[in-house]
C-alpha cells in the first residue's frame, strides 16, 4: 500500500460530511482518493515563499446592504419543500431525549 | 430553413417583420423537442402550456408596441441548476428531484424582463460535478453529432439542446469549463463571464468562488444578446460586480476589423493535445494573422498546475455548500433514521450520487484538521500565481487563443471508471475559472470523424465586448455561424 493510501481515514471523513457510505463504496473511495490526493501533491513542489493566497479572484470588500427586512418567499411556499411540517413548521426527529 | 434551427439574432427581425409569431417559435422548438429528444435527453421536463402562455403574452406585446428588446418572444432553455419560481429544480439529483423553485434567481427574472421564453429544464452532471453529463441521476444526454458520444459536461444537456434545435438559446453554468467544454464537444458557442458580472442568486452553488451563469448560442452575436440582458449588478450576490459597462452587441461592433494583438499559450498546444485539434487551432490562428492581427507565443508557466488546484479549491468549497442538503428543511429526508444525527448521514448517503461523494469526500479531507495549509492554503496560493501568469501575459497581448479542449467529444462509458481522466478533460478551461477571467469557446472545425472542434479566447477581466469582437472576426470568415448538428434524427422518433 502507498504511503498516500494509509493516510486517508475514510470513516473519520464520514463524520467530519455527516454522509454515511456502504461498504462497497468505501472500498472503491478509498484507492480513487488516493489516487486523486497523490495527483494533487504535486503542488508541493510550487515555491510560494511569500505568495499570498488567493480567495476570489475578483474580490470586494465591505459590501454591505441596509439593515432592513425584506419580504423573499411566503412561508407557505417555503414549507411546501420541507419533507415534514406541521402548523408553519418543519417537522424533525426528536431531538432531545424524555 | 426550420424557425427552431436559426438565430436570435435572425429570428428577431423576422418577429419585427410580422412574418413569424413568438408563439410559431416556441411551437417549433416544443415540436423538435418532441420529435428528436428522445434520444438526445437533453431535456429533464418540459412545461409546454407554460412555453406556449409566455409566448402568447410575448406576442401581445409585441402587438401592443411593448417588445422588451431583441430576445423579446425567443425561446431559451434553462439547465436544471436555476431557479424559476414554479418549475422542478432539480441540479439532477435525488436530493432534489421533488423541489420546486420558491422564488426567480436574478438571471431568471432579467431574462424574463427582456421578453425570452424561458422552458425546459437541462440535463447536467449532478450539482454539476463532471465533464460528461454521465453523473446525471435521471438520464445520460447524448451528443447530437454522435449519439455514443457525451456532450461534454457538467451543462452537456444545455450543449445538446442548442446543437440539436431544440432551443434557440441555453442557460448553463461554468465552474471549470462546464459552458465552454460542452460548447466545444457539441459545435455550439458558449461563453462563460468575467468574474461577478451576472448575479448567482438562484442559481445552486457548487464552488461560489468558481462559478458564473452563460450563454450557448449558435453565433456569436446571440451571446452578446444574452450578455445583455444578464449581466447586471445585484444587491443579492456580494460578489457582483458594480457600476458594469453592458451594451456587448454595439461594442462589439465598435472593435469589428481591430488588428488585435493575439497571445498564443504555448502551455496549451503541449502533450496530450489530440492532432487534429491542434492543427484545426493552428489554422484559425493563422487566419487572423492573414486579418493582420499580430500572433505571438506566451507562456503561462503555472497552468499546469490548474487542475489539481481546483480540485482542492472547488471540492473545498462543494463540501461546505452542500452541508445544506441535510434532510431537514428541503430535499431527500431518509425515512428510516429515528434520530437527527442519523437523519443527517442517511439522507446525504440515499441523495447524493458517487461523483458528488467523492467531491465532499475530498473537500472534507483537504479542509481537515492537519492538512488545510498543506493543500486548501498552498492551492489558494498557487491560484495567485495562476492569475499573475495571466496578468503578465496581458501585458502584452490582448486575448489569448488556444483550444478549448485537448480533444474532441469522447465515447460515453470512456472515462466513468476513472475520475482523474475525467478531470484532465477540463485543462484548457480551469485556469480562466481560477483568474476570473472571461473566456469563450467557438466552433473552429470539424474532425475526420465528424466532431466539432473549438477554440477558447480568454480575455483580460471585463473584456467581453472585445473577446466577442475577436470571436465575430473568426466567424465572419467562416462557415460556422447557425452550425447545428447534421440532422440525421429528425423522424427516426423514439429509439
Amino acid at each position: 500500500m502507498k504511503k498516500e493510501e494509509q493516510e486517508i481515514d475514510l470513516d473519520r471523513l464520514c463524520v467530519l460530511a455527516r454522509l454515511s457510505l456502504s461498504p462497497e463504496e468505501k472500498e472503491k473511495l478509498g484507492p480513487q482518493l488516493a489516487r486523486i490526493i497523490g495527483y494533487v501533491e504535486q503542488l508541493k513542489e510550487v515555491d510560494v515563499e511569500g505568495v499570498e493566497p488567493m480567495a476570489h479572484a475578483i474580490p470586494l470588500e465591505n459590501v454591505f446592504r441596509k439593515d432592513e427586512a425584506t419580504p423573499l418567499v411566503e412561508r407557505e411556499d417555503y414549507l411546501r419543500n420541507a419533507p415534514a411540517s406541521r402548523a408553519g413548521q418543519v417537522v424533525v426527529p426528536k431531538v432531545i431525549e424524555g | 430553413m426550420e424557425l427552431n434551427s436559426k438565430t436570435a439574432v435572425e429570428l428577431a427581425k423576422l418577429l419585427d417583420s410580422g412574418k413569424v409569431s413568438s408563439e410559431d417559435i416556441t411551437r417549433a422548438c416544443l415540436d423538435r423537442v418532441e420529435s428528436v429528444d428522445p434520444q438526445v435527453h437533453a431535456f429533464l421536463s418540459v412545461d409546454r402550456e407554460d412555453a406556449l402562455s409566455q409566448a402568447r403574452a410575448s406576442d401581445a406585446r409585441r402587438t401592443e408596441g411593448k417588445s422588451r428588446g431583441p430576445l423579446e418572444g425567443i425561446p431559451l432553455a434553462l439547465k436544471d441548476i436555476v431557479a424559476v419560481q414554479g418549475q422542478p429544480l432539480t441540479c439532477a439529483s435525488r436530493m432534489l428531484e421533488n423541489f420546486v423553485s420558491p422564488y426567480d434567481a436574478t438571471a431568471v427574472e432579467r431574462l424574463k424582463n427582456a421578453g425570452a421564453i424561458l422552458f425546459g429544464r437541462l440535463n447536467m452532471d449532478e450539482f454539476a460535478m463532471g465533464s460528461s453529463t454521465e453523473n446525471s441521476a435521471f438520464n445520460r444526454t447524448s451528443n447530437p453529432w454522435d449519439l455514443d458520444r457525451v456532450p461534454g459536461g457538467s451543462s452537456g444537456g444545455s450543449a445538446a439542446a442548442v446543437a440539436a434545435s431544440e432551443t434557440i438559446l441555453s442557460l448553463g453554468s461554468d465552474t471549470g469549463g462546464s459552458i465552454r467544454q460542452p460548447a466545444a464537444f457539441c459545435g455550439t458557442v458558449g461563453l462563460k463571464p468575467t468574474y461577478g458580472r451576472i448575479s448567482r442568486y438562484g442559481l445552486v452553488a457548487f464552488a461560489s468562488s468558481l462559478d458564473q451563469i452563460g450563454p450557448f448560442t449558435r453565433c456569436v452575436e446571440d451571446a452578446a444578446l444574452f450578455l445583455d440582458a444578464t449581466c447586471a449588478h445585484d444587491e443579492k450576490d456580494s460578489t457582483s460586480l458594480p457600476d458594469q459597462e453592458t451594451d456587448f452587441l454595439k461594442k462589439m461592433g465598435e472593435h469589428a476589423d481591430r488588428k488585435w494583438k493575439i497571445g498564443v499559450p504555448k502551455e496549451f498546444f503541449a502533450e496530450g493535445i489530440d492532432p487534429e485539434v491542434r492543427s484545426s487551432v493552428e489554422s484559425a490562428i493563422r487566419y487572423y494573422e492573414e486579418q493582420g492581427c499580430t500572433v505571438e507565443e506566451v507562456s503561462l508557466p503555472h497552468s499546469s498546475y490548474a487542475v489539481p488546484v481546483y480540485y482542492i479549491l472547488a471540492t473545498a468549497e462543494a463540501s461546505s455548500n452542500l452541508a445544506r442538503y441535510d434532510g431537514i428543511r428541503y430535499g431527500h429526508r431518509a425515512e428510516s433514521a429515528d434520530n437527527g444525527i442519523d437523519l443527517y448521514y442517511q439522507s446525504r448517503g440515499e441523495g447524493f450520487g458517487e461523483e458528488v461523494k467523492r467531491r465532499i469526500m475530498l473537500g472534507t479531507y483537504v479542509l481537515s484538521s492537519g492538512y488545510y495549509d498543506a493543500y486548501y492554503l498552498r492551492a489558494q496560493k498557487v491560484r495567485t500565481l495562476i492569475r499573475s501568469d495571466f496578468d503578465e501575459a496581458f501585458a502584452k497581448v490582448d486575448c489569448l487563443i488556444g483550444p478549448a479542449t485537448p480533444t474532441v467529444a469522447f465515447r460515453a462509458g470512456e472515462k466513468t471508471d476513472d475520475p482523474l481522466s475525467m478531470y484532465l478533460s477540463d485543462v484548457y478551461t480551469i485556469s480562466a475559472n481560477l483568474a476570473g477571467l472571461p473566456a469563450m469557446s467557438i466552433p473552429c472545425g470539424i474532425s475526420s470523424e465528424g466532431c466539432p472542434i473549438g477554440m477558447q479566447i480568454i480575455s483580460p477581466v471585463l473584456k467581453e465586448a472585445e473577446m466577442l469582437a475577436v470571436a465575430k472576426q473568426f466567424e465572419d470568415g467562416h462557415d460556422f455561424k447557425g452550425l447545428t448538428a447534421p440532422d440525421r434524427l429528425q423522424g427516426e422518433g423514439a429509439v
